[in-house]
C-alpha cells in the first residue's frame, strides 16, 4: 500500500477522536496524535485497534509506544504488511 | 485473587469506596455488591427532602466494581508467577462513561454490579457494565472504560 493511501485511511480512522480541528485540516506525516490533534491516550488505543482491523495487522506494545505521529503509524503499518505478505 | 485481597488493593477509601464485596472474579468479567448507606453525605442535597442516589455515584460504583476491580485482577493474572509483594503504584483514570439509567436507587438499597470485559489492551480496559437492584431489576447499564497501569 502506498504512503498516500495509508494516510488517507488513517485520516478516516482518526477523525472521530480529533479535538483540534485546525490541526486535522493539515493532516500530514508530521502530525502528532497527542500534541497536534489532542487525542487522549484512551482514544489512541481505539485508533490502534481500528488500525489493526483496517489493515489486518497486529500491533504490539513496542509498536504502540513508538506511534507518536502519522509518519510513525505509516512506517509501522508498512512494516507489518510486509511481514504479512511473506 | 481473593475478594478481600482485591478490595484492599483499591485506591479508594471512605467516603468514596463503593465496593462492599465481590462474588465472581474472572478474566472475562466480575460481579460485586454495594449498599448505599442511608447516612451518605450526598442524600443531604440530592434532592432537597427527597433522597435519591445521584447517577454519577451509581456510575462511580459501576466503574469501581466493573472496571477497577476487574482491572486489578487482570493485572495480577498477567504476572507469570506470584511475585513477592512489592507495593507497586497503581495508576488509574476513567476515560469514558456512557451509561443509561432506568430506575432510581434509594438510601439503604443494595445493588449488584456485573461487568463483562470487551477488551483490555495497551492499558485500556473497556467493559459493558450493568447494575441491578435487590429485586433483580435493571437500574443502569452502559460502557465504561479506564486506563489502568501498574508502575514498576
Amino acid at each position: 500500500m502506498e504512503t498516500n493511501e495509508i494516510i488517507y485511511c488513517l485520516k478516516k480512522i482518526v477523525k472521530p477522536y480529533v479535538q483540534n480541528d485546525l490541526a486535522f485540516q493539515d493532516f500530514n506525516i508530521k502530525t502528532d496524535f497527542t500534541r497536534d490533534l489532542e487525542i487522549n491516550s484512551a482514544h489512541l488505543v481505539d485508533i490502534v485497534l481500528d488500525v489493526e482491523d483496517e489493515f489486518n495487522i497486529a500491533i504490539d506494545n513496542q509498536a504502540m509506544e513508538n506511534m507518536m505521529t502519522v509518519g510513525d503509524a505509516v512506517k509501522i503499518i508498512k512494516k507489518k504488511q510486509v511481514n504479512h505478505d511473506r | 485473587m481473593q475478594a478481600t485481597e482485591l478490595i484492599e488493593k483499591l485506591p479508594y477509601s471512605y467516603p468514596f469506596l463503593y465496593v462492599d464485596d465481590l462474588e465472581e472474579i474472572g478474566e472475562e468479567g466480575i460481579t460485586g455488591h454495594y449498599t448505599f448507606p442511608e447516612s451518605a453525605f450526598y442524600y443531604q442535597g440530592h434532592f432537597k427532602n427527597n433522597p435519591v442516589t445521584p447517577g454519577v455515584i451509581l456510575a462511580e460504583c459501576m466503574a469501581q466494581i466493573g472496571v477497577v476491580c476487574l482491572g486489578i485482577n487482570l493485572l495480577q493474572k498477567g504476572k507469570e508467577v506470584e511475585e513477592p509483594e512489592e507495593e507497586k503504584e497503581l495508576q488509574i483514570a476513567m476515560s469514558n462513561v456512557d451509561v443509561d439509567f432506568f430506575l432510581p436507587v434509594f438510601p439503604g438499597e443494595r445493588v449488584t454490579v456485573t461487568s463483562k470485559k470487551e477488551y483490555f489492551r495497551f492499558n485500556k480496559l473497556k467493559c459493558n457494565v450493568k447494575m441491578r437492584n435487590e429485586e433483580g431489576k435493571l437500574v443502569c447499564k452502559g460502557e465504561i472504560s479506564g486506563m489502568i497501569v501498574e508502575d514498576e
